[in-house]
């Protein structure tokens, strides 16, 4: 079977373009109190006129609008979507549904405590079961998104050192890290280094013994790493930076590839945050909400964002008393709704399921590579986890490079893989299948990755002038960034 | 390609000296490594450049290089036409597209920098 | 498969994980469950709750009616299960529903730009922080004590250790409004911005015309915050503001507990290049039809890493989408008619707070929230009161505002019918029991 044949797509206007001066799309109740008058109220110089172009238009025009363009989106309803280090997984409705239960959708932060037992009782449950996940011993669920839990994270170490006398310079990186790594180590105050990769594609013990010295706070470590590789010396290098007095850090982005199966606390790590949004199932939404708690060992509990959850006698309190935490990082307790549907994920997997799950997410990957290692360059050879990485070696002799073949990918009805990362392959094709994608799209997909392979080698201007079935082809990117035009206005004539 | 008045940096950057004036831009080399650039960023003029000192940067839509003084000096003038016409310095590196004009402080600095026929090898055993 | 990778167990693919390393216990997490089994699991933490009381909190999340077509249209899997837009060709939903919120945003906050939105309006302030410090090479920031102090926390968290010290500015104690003489004690020529939040924390509007005049006479920008974004249907922004960044939870999304939320970050387009966060671009595909894409990545941690605008990775997309649909539903009449039923709500309450022997501390004109003491014993006095009533009441300031001990912020909005609005301020007057009698 092929994936896709042509569809209709309605063409659609901006929400301005499609306005009418007078039409509405609300009602609300009528006001049961008197109307008063802004200006007075409010002082005349406080109150604005009309909110010059902003919509108006009727509740039918805006489910077209919104539907229309809808239509224009990938997602993973749809099908395969394989980007490496993103996890998508799919977004069980089960989890949209409790989300929204009266009750829960409705609380409000700052609702007495006696009245808030249920929604406290979710976050206590979660941070215990996140913690026996990592083999941590305590969780804070304040921070709303991966990059915010590293920063989090560093903030702690930085704390933590403070405490026993320096909080030292340096933060040791992979040069196979995300870029959130540096650049959290840089708003954390810490000067970056880059550690080199050995030929293995893991981290050089020797590069990173020589590194480390007094100056250093801590090693930003990906485990599996980038290329899907899990650092086998990874307990090495946690003794290594003990010994040296500096934190280890675990980027939590391939949990996928853990859970159930190995714990980063039993392996020396001592802060590290979980993407819930990746390994936990919570819908990526177009790019967020997510959440990124994060987990420590004791020695870095003390310091937690506040307020902490305690419990005395069946109840639950909120206790901000916590004079060596390093203070908030976001108003309230984070991102609640996101962490409702972390929780109802684990409870609906229990855990022989969430580890049943990580063997099928590693199973996925192994196939595919196993399915297109004769049509693409493998730049290093060792075990693959849940994601595979490729580069375009064997095909850029051709002119085809790894952006191109995922342009065609979209032909072939799939999302592209992540392109160009990490940095370290040149050409990169990062694959990331996860566990929920049956034996026969992963099939289609390895079909579709030989055939622009084959492609390339007959016609290479057919994958060069990819996408083809898109409504959109493709985007001049350089037009945008020259000359930004980042909001709609109205058109100078009136017209 | 390489004009051979010019002297040229590792860093791909040239420059071009009459009397005490320079002009700076970055080589045919550069731009076609960064592909099509979106905007430029340049000191103010009056500010005062050490040689091999960052003092701006080229950016492409995935790509942002800082770029290196040849050789130190005053900046005398930027280059204004940059701003609007960023492709400049793609359809025409060593000319319309320079980037800044220099007083310069030591003409002897120039020695240490690579002539035209020593670039051109330089950007080949580069594998470029 | 297993044969096709020829093993003959899915456990052989994880050999490259050191045996002692692998975890061999019992899961402490329970055996599966069913659907129903979760949603009794859940609906039971939901009665722990204050399900079926009325409410008068605000202090940073609202309580809005929300059009029942932003989750019919949201939960569109190609909106909810899609990820950020970086392949264009497949993606124009995203970006075109982007586009449009960044130009909402910036018709509301009468900004030039907007990006594709924040964690939320606490983390926004110390992103617009750093942009004020990168643009003026600045390093000290002044902050009102009326901004929003979980704000002010989260402020405190990030700066502490990026020698970007924050020293706060006073409010006037009868209005409620920023200090402008302390404002411009504390000036001087290495503060890179002024933040002031309008609605502030205590409802009131505040004189951000009056702080960007003193900040800019020194070289300083004015960063604007809000956190109830209700109020931009009624209140004249602020012109001379250099950055706006906010809250928009309550266009968006219910209170939710606290998250998720949505912030934004709007500025002039001159700054644009020190702006933080994803942003949205019109351009054309090789066809030469309209098209959207992610522009000016260059600022951001992928490409600049160490040296980026901020580590921040993602937006808030689909709060950011309820939002868009929020402000398509009630448009430019309808946001206007929804501030003024605010207005008059908290006017109502007020006066019957005022009515019932109560007062309000401050005399600045407030929007849809208000502090207020009630004429005998505290807030938590009135508040144990009203939860007998199934009320919940407003903020208790005491922790927060340790000056302010015994004060309530109360939030009226659109929500709040007139009947509860009178047995609420009922409790504000003497204890049962008679008058005297404490």
């Amino acid at each position: 079977m092929s994936k896709i044949r042509r569809h209709q797509t309605q063409n659609e206007l901006l929400i301005f373009e499609r306005s009418s001066p007078g039409k509405i799309g609300y009602r609300l109740p009528p006001l049961d109190v008197p109307a008063v008058a802004a200006d007075e109220a409010l002082g005349a110089e406080n109150v604005r006129g009309e909110i010059a172009g902003f919509p108006e238009v009727s509740e039918v025009e805006i489910i077209r609008h919104f539907t229309r363009l809808s239509t224009w989106n990938y997602a993973i309803d749809l099908g395969l979507y394989p980007l490496g280090s993103c996890t998508m997984k799919y977004n069980p409705r089960l989890n949209e549904a409790v989300a929204r239960i009266e009750g829960i959708v409705d609380a409000h932060p700052y609702q007495p405590q006696a009245l808030a037992q249920g929604a406290m009782r979710i976050q206590q449950t979660l941070e215990r079961y996140l913690a026996h996940i990592a083999g941590m011993d305590a969780v804070t669920l304040q921070p709303a998104a991966g990059a915010h839990g590293e920063l989090t994270g560093i903030l702690l170490i930085r704390a933590y050192l403070q405490s026993q006398g320096d909080a030292r310079e340096v933060v040791l990186i992979p040069d196979s890290a995300h870029g959130t790594n540096p650049a959290t180590a840089a708003i954390a105050g810490y000067k970056v280094k880059e550690i080199a990769s050995n030929e293995r594609g893991t981290i050089d013990m020797a590069s990173l013994a020589a590194a480390i010295d007094d100056s250093v706070a801590a090693l930003m470590v990906t485990n599996p790493n980038t290329l899907g590789i899990f650092e086998q010396d990874i307990a090495e290098v946690a003794a290594l930076l003990h010994d040296r007095g500096a934190q280890l850090y675990m980027d939590g982005a391939n949990m996928n590839a853990l859970v159930g199966v190995a714990r980063p606390g039993d392996f020396g790590v001592d802060v590290m945050h979980l993407n819930l949004h990746k390994t936990f199932s919570t819908p990526h939404g177009g790019g967020g909400p997510g959440a990124g708690p994060v987990a420590v060992k004791s020695h870095l509990e003390p310091f937690l964002p506040v307020p902490r959850i305690a419990e005395e006698a069946g109840a639950l309190r909120y206790d901000h008393d916590r004079p060596r935490s390093i203070g908030r990082v976001r108003a309230f307790y984070g991102n609640f709704g996101v962490l409702v549907r972390a929780l109802a994920y684990i409870l609906a997997h229990g855990g022989d399921g969430l580890r049943n799950a990580t063997l099928d997410a590693v199973l996925n990957a192994n196939y595919i590579r196993k399915g297109i290692e004769n049509d693409y360059h493998l730049p290093y050879d060792a075990p693959s986890m849940h994601e595979c990485v490729f580069s375009h070696n064997k095909q850029v002799a051709r002119g085809v490079k790894t952006g191109d073949i995922a342009k065609r990918l979209i032909d072939y009805g799939f999302h592209p893989y992540t392109v160009s990362f990490p940095l370290i392959v040149h050409g990169a094709l990062m694959i990331e299948p996860t566990e929920t994608e049956s034996k026969a799209e992963l099939d289609l997909f390895i079909d579709a990755l030989k055939s622009i392979a084959r492609e390339v080698e007959t016609d290479p201007q057919l994958v060069l002038r990819a996408p083809q079935t898109t409504r959109t082809s493709r985007v001049d990117e350089t037009r945008a960034a020259r000359k930004p035009i980042l909001i709609w206005e109205p058109p100078a004539n009136g017209a | 390609m390489y004009p051979p008045e010019y002297r040229y940096t590792k860093e791909h950057e040239w420059v071009h000296v009459s009397g005490e004036s320079a002009a700076v831009g970055i080589t045919h080399h550069a731009q076609d490594q960064l592909g099509d650039v979106v905007f430029v960023e340049l000191p103010d003029v009056g500010a005062k450049l050490q040689a091999n000192g960052a003092f701006g940067t080229v950016e492409s839509v995935k790509a942002v290089s800082d770029i290196y003084a040849p050789i130190g000096g005053d900046v005398t003038e930027v280059n204004e036409a940059l701003i609007d016409m960023p492709e400049l310095l793609n359809s025409d590196p060593h000319g319309a597209g320079w980037l800044v004009r220099l007083k310069i402080f030591d003409a002897t600095e120039l020695e240490a920098l690579m002539n035209a026929g020593e670039y051109a090898e330089y950007v080949a055993a580069e594998g470029g | 498969m297993l044969a096709a990778l020829g093993i003959e167990s899915i456990e052989d693919l994880f050999e490259s994980i050191p045996e002692d390393l692998r975890y061999r216990g019992r899961p402490a997490i329970p055996d599966g469950l069913s659907e129903y089994e979760i949603l009794d699991y859940f609906r039971a933490r939901a009665e722990e709750g204050a399900k079926g009381y009325a409410s008068f909190l605000g202090a940073g999340a609202y309580r809005h009616f929300r059009p029942v077509i932003i989750d019919a249209l949201a939960t569109r899997g190609e909106f909810l299960t899609a990820y950020t837009p970086y392949q264009a060709e497949i993606s124009q939903g995203i970006l075109t529903t982007i586009f449009e919120f960044q130009t909402m945003v910036a018709q509301l906050t009468g900004m030039e730009a907007a990006n594709a939105s924040m964690y939320d309006g606490s983390t926004a302030v110390p992103e617009a922080g750093t942009m004020a410090a990168r643009i003026t090479r600045r390093g000290r920031l002044l902050a009102a004590r009326s901004l929003h102090p979980e704000y002010r926390q989260v402020l405190d968290t990030y700066y502490r250790h990026q020698h970007l010290p924050v020293e706060t500015v006073r409010y006037d104690r009868d209005s409620g409004q920023i200090d402008l003489a302390d404002l411009e004690s504390k000036l001087s020529d290495e503060v890179a911005a002024v933040i002031v939040q309008s609605p502030n924390f205590f409802g009131v509007i505040d004189k951000t015309r009056e702080a960007a005049e003193l900040a800019h006479r020194r070289g300083a920008l004015l960063i604007v915050i809000f956190s109830e974004a209700a109020a931009l249907g009624i209140l004249q922004p602020t012109a001379e503001a250099d950055i706006v960044a906010g809250e928009l939870q309550s266009f968006a999304h219910p209170t939710s507990y606290g998250g998720p939320c949505v912030g934004v970050l709007a500025t002039k387009m001159k700054y644009i290049r020190q702006m933080p966060g994803r942003l949205v671009g019109e351009t054309v595909d090789a066809g030469g039809n309209r098209a959207f894409c992610l522009t000016l990545a260059t600022r951001e941690q992928h490409i600049r890493r160490a040296k980026a605008t901020s580590n921040i990775c993602t937006n808030q997309a689909l709060v950011a989408l309820m939002a868009t649909i929020y402000m398509t539903v009630f448009g430019k009449q309808g946001l206007r008619e929804l501030a003024e039923q605010n207005l008059a709500k908290a006017r109502y309450l007020a006066a019957a707070v005022r009515a019932n022997a109560g007062s309000l501390v401050f005399s600045g004109p407030f929007f849809n929230e208000f502090v207020a003491r009630p004429g005998s014993g505290d807030g938590a006095r009135v508040n144990e009161a009203a939860l007998e009533k199934n009320i919940v009441g407003g903020l208790e300031l005491g922790r927060l505002y340790p000056e302010l001990d015994g004060a309530l912020l109360v939030c009226a909005t659109e929500v709040n019918r007139r009947e509860e609005m009178d047995r609420y301020a009922a409790c504000f007057g003497p204890p049962a029991g008679g008058i005297g009698i404490e």
